[in-house]
């Protein structure tokens, strides 16, 4: 094989993936470019070297007292905020699942005379227990993939932009549910949701990339709180109460009183 | 939602996600964008400084990306993240700012011959010093003032593309999407600035092979 080009090294170097494995046998049996692949190092080197200096503790305010006066009022209009995207996909997951819940109720199976389905407080926890357990699916999944997420073997940055973004946007929905749990005295669920909150809002505050260090440290807060665990039983404590609301029941009390029991 | 609103208002800024910072700005709460003027300043300002070499200009730069940010701010959509946003704008500003100079500093200085990009900018040669001998350059404060020089003959979108992909591992396209340039031509934007650095500090450093000519049959 012909020794590598600079253009080769270089992209060789930056993580270029097509010709890699023929590129890295040839680099294991050539002195030459393997010099040539440390010269360029050295390049990197000499700019890793190069330092920037330190801006100042109160640089951010500075910034800030510099462009306050220069920045012009905002007029907004006060129907603006219910067009946020944000807001309204958590409306409109919200206002899917009412109406599964409903369409849910009209063609399950037929309860037993003198079950009022139609009780409005029954459907309205049925609609809660269908929205929350598909909420907090969705949390799970994403503590899942970064409990299990693992750094590639020297990588220096790892993206996590998808999760942290799916994070931002359950953010709404979570306070929807945690305030409306709060709101039905179901105090178990609304300290469920409410902890399920402050993990979203860290993932959701984290940088787009970060060192494998960072990456530990924000699975570590996940671990420490147990969240995952949590989230687990709650749901599938949710779907239990699914089941039962569609088969013929005799229990006595709501889920809200039998889970704020234990 | 009480709960949360206190929550934000006990001024943790850490506690404000991005989003909800820009929504509030967005419904008039000024104050709201000082969040993320705090949380990024110091991230642009690194950008900047690498960018433009001093800290004058990056201090303008900062502020420069976070008034057009500002004023933009009903543009951004919230599909992407605000601080790969502002830092879009702070590395375009940057651009500007080392044009701007370039073409200033040309009118003041004889002219060179033009830079790729139609820039008057001093050659890669002008960076070599026949006085300087290894021991002098054994000091790293020395080669960083090398690589200070070195950096400075390189085109803006060489400079973006090195700073953007080398310290702040920036993906091609997210640079491309900066220089308003597609992925290939970027990678060789980003070859032509490691390219343009190694020759530059051949002299000093003898960072480059002279035991074959690269390409060549070994």
């Amino acid at each position: 094989m012909n020794h590598m080009t600079e253009e080769q090294l270089i992209a060789y170097r930056d993580g270029e993936s097509r010709g890699r494995e023929s590129f890295t046998a040839h680099l294991n049996e050539c002195t030459d470019c393997r010099r040539e692949m440390d010269r360029i190092g050295a390049v990197f080197a000499a700019l890793d070297a190069m330092p920037v200096p330190d801006p100042g503790k109160d640089f951010s305010r500075r910034v800030w007292q510099q462009i306050s006066p220069r920045l012009p009022e905002k007029r907004s209009r006060w129907w603006q905020p219910l067009f946020e995207p944000r807001r309204m996909l958590a409306l409109g997951s919200v206002a899917a699942l009412v109406l599964l819940a409903f369409f849910l109720g009209r063609f399950t199976k037929k309860t037993p005379s003198g079950v009022n389905l139609a009780d409005a407080g029954k459907v309205r926890e049925r609609v809660l227990v269908v929205a929350v357990g598909d909420h907090l699916g969705r949390s799970e999944m994403i503590l899942m993939e970064l409990a299990n997420a693992e750094p590639e073997k020297g990588q220096k940055l790892m993206n996590i932009s998808a999760e942290q973004k799916r994070a931002e946007n359950l953010l709404e929905e979570n306070r929807l549910y945690r305030q409306t749990a709060l709101r039905d005295g179901d105090t178990r669920m609304a300290s469920t949701l409410d902890e399920l909150e402050r993990v979203l809002l860290d993932i959701a505050n984290s940088p787009d990339e970060v060192t494998p260090a960072q990456f530990e440290a924000i699975q570590k807060r996940i671990a420490a709180k147990g969240i995952l665990l949590k989230v687990r039983v709650v749901k599938q404590e949710l779907h239990q109460e699914r089941e039962n609301a569609v088969a013929p029941s005799s229990q006595s009390g709501t889920a809200v009183t039998e889970r704020n029991k234990t | 939602m009480v709960r949360m609103r206190a929550s934000i208002e006990r001024a943790d800024p850490e506690a404000v996600s991005d989003a909800i910072a820009v929504e509030r700005t967005l419904a008039g709460e000024r104050d709201a964008y000082r969040v993320l003027v705090e949380r990024y300043s110091l991230n642009l300002y690194r950008l900047a400084y690498r960018m433009t070499g001093n800290s004058h200009d990056a201090e303008e730069v900062v502020q420069e990306a976070f008034l057009r940010a500002y004023q933009k701010l009903s543009q951004f959509a919230g599909n992407s993240n605000f601080g790969t946003w502002v830092y879009r704008i702070a590395a375009n500003y940057a651009i500007d700012r080392i044009r701007q100079r370039n073409v200033e500093e040309a009118r003041q200085a004889a002219p060179s011959r033009p830079a790729e990009d139609g820039l008057e900018i001093d050659p890669v040669a002008q960076v070599k010093d026949p006085t300087a001998s290894p021991e002098r350059l054994a000091s790293s404060a020395e080669l960083a003032a090398k690589m200070r020089q070195a950096l400075d003959t390189l085109t803006p979108a060489e400079r973006t593309a090195i700073v953007m992909r080398h310290w702040e591992g920036c993906a091609i396209e997210e640079i491309a999407t900066v220089l308003k340039s597609n992925a290939n031509a970027t990678k060789n934007t980003v070859f032509r600035a490691v390219s343009k650095l190694r020759k530059a500090l051949e002299p000093f450093t003898g960072l480059r092979g002279t035991t074959r000519a690269m390409g060549t049959e070994s």
